[in-house]
Formats: C-alpha cells, sequence, structure tokens
C-alpha cells in the first residue's frame, strides 16, 4: 500500500491535524493509503512514498528519498486535494 | 480537556514579535495550571529550533511543545494580537490569531485537535474570531461540538 507521512517540527499537533485532513481528502479521492504522522528529525530516517509537509520544513528535508509534497494551508481541503491530486502517481 | 473557556482567551494583545505572542497563550495555559512554565519555554525554543511551520494558514498559528515537556491536560488557549505580527512564513503571514496548544500524550489530545479544526476549517468562524469584540460573540462558534 502507498505510504505518506505528514511532518512537522516535532509531531505532535501540526502533523497530526495534517494526517486527518489529508486522510479526509484522500477518503474522498478514493484512494487507500497508509497515513502516518511525525517529526522532521525522525522523518529523514523514513522511506515513505510521499511526505507531505510546509515549505517551511521541505527545505530541511531536501534530498530524501521520498517524494515531498508541500501544503501551505493546513485547513483548505481544497489546497490539500489539489496538492495530492497533482503529486500521487 | 479545557478547550477555549473564557479564562483561556485574550483578545487584543499587543506583541512585538512571534516570541511575545507565544508567550502570551503559553501564560494563559499556564495561569490555568494546564502546563507547566517549562512548556511555554519549549514553545519558544521549538520556534527557535524549528521556524515557523506552525503557522497553519493565513493569520493561524499553532505554537506548541512535546506533552513531556511538562502538560496536566489536554487544552487550547487564544490569543488575538492587537496588531499583526510576522512569525518568517513564507504563506500564512502575517499572524493574529494564536492558538496555544497543550498537546498531551492522552487521547483527549486528538479530540481537543478535532475541536480546532472544526472552528477554523470554517472561513466565516476565522472572520468571526478576527472581528469579536468579546468571549459572548466567541462562545456560539465552540458550541454544539461536544
Amino acid at each position: 500500500m502507498m505510504k505518506i507521512l505528514c511532518v512537522c517540527g516535532l509531531g505532535q499537533g501540526t502533523s497530526l491535524i495534517l494526517r486527518i485532513n489529508v486522510e479526509n481528502v484522500l477518503r474522498e479521492m478514493g484512494i487507500e493509503a497508509d497515513v502516518e504522522n511525525t517529526d522532521v528529525s525522525s522523518a529523514s530516517a523514513e522511506h515513505p512514498d510521499y511526505i507531505i509537509t510546509s515549505n517551511e520544513l521541505a527545505q530541511s528535508l531536501e534530498g530524501h528519498s521520498s517524494k515531498i509534497i508541500i501544503v501551505n494551508n493546513y485547513f483548505d481541503t481544497n489546497e490539500i486535494k489539489t496538492a495530492l491530486e497533482a503529486n500521487l502517481a | 480537556m479545557k478547550f477555549l473557556e473564557e479564562s483561556l482567551i485574550a483578545l487584543d494583545v499587543e506583541a512585538n514579535s512571534p516570541e511575545e505572542a507565544i508567550i502570551s497563550t503559553g501564560t494563559l495555559l499556564k495561569n490555568n495550571k494546564l502546563v507547566e512554565e517549562t512548556y511555554v519555554n519549549a514553545m519558544v525554543h521549538s520556534f527557535k529550533t524549528n521556524g515557523p511551520y506552525f503557522v497553519l494558514a493565513p493569520n493561524i498559528a499553532l505554537p506548541h511543545a512535546r506533552p513531556e515537556d511538562g502538560v496536566n491536560e489536554a487544552c487550547v488557549s487564544f490569543v488575538r494580537l492587537k496588531t499583526p505580527v510576522k512569525f518568517g512564513h513564507s504563506y500564512n503571514d502575517p499572524v493574529r490569531l494564536v492558538f496555544g496548544l497543550g498537546a498531551s500524550s492522552s487521547i483527549e489530545h486528538v479530540t481537543v485537535l478535532q475541536k480546532l479544526m472544526a472552528l477554523l476549517s470554517d472561513q466565516e468562524n476565522v472572520e468571526k474570531l478576527l472581528t469579536a469584540q468579546s468571549y459572548e460573540e466567541i462562545k456560539p462558534l465552540l458550541g454544539g461540538q461536544e
């Protein structure tokens, strides 16, 4: 199954909000995926298919083997949907 | 779990920097004995270390730290800044609405985040939070989510 990691600085609040919204959008799109959330330093040791994070943290994940998807507004499910549609193979 | 109760809300607070804004939301939590002083310091430290990634949407920041930094109970406070403050976020700056999250390791942590998402996913609620004159105007936005 496709693996997606939602990443924030601490892996506590922000990435969990993102994860809940990403799961909702994926369900709407009819896509099955394994979605987890974690902090940015743990993320560098993991190899999911996709990492979803903010522009601010994407810079510190440069060179990561996973494809990075950037979301700016974590409450805007339309933006999340557009970003997923544009990036998921 | 304490979610945006009256004693956790302050409107039109003066802050000259992101740090001051973060301390202001953290202090509301601390004064209500929901977090320890160490947690407030950790909120500021996280901003200095990890940057402004917690500016989640235009106008909206959600500073927080880790449960082990000193959280007694899952909680959220709210400070509206009198004048917008730039946190250094490339897309969502400047910030006016700051929600201080006391991140607990309990199941209530997910519940408070879901309540916060329900509130902030609706742009009309965000507009009302930006313009409300008192807690009485904010209270109806929080109701019906129990």
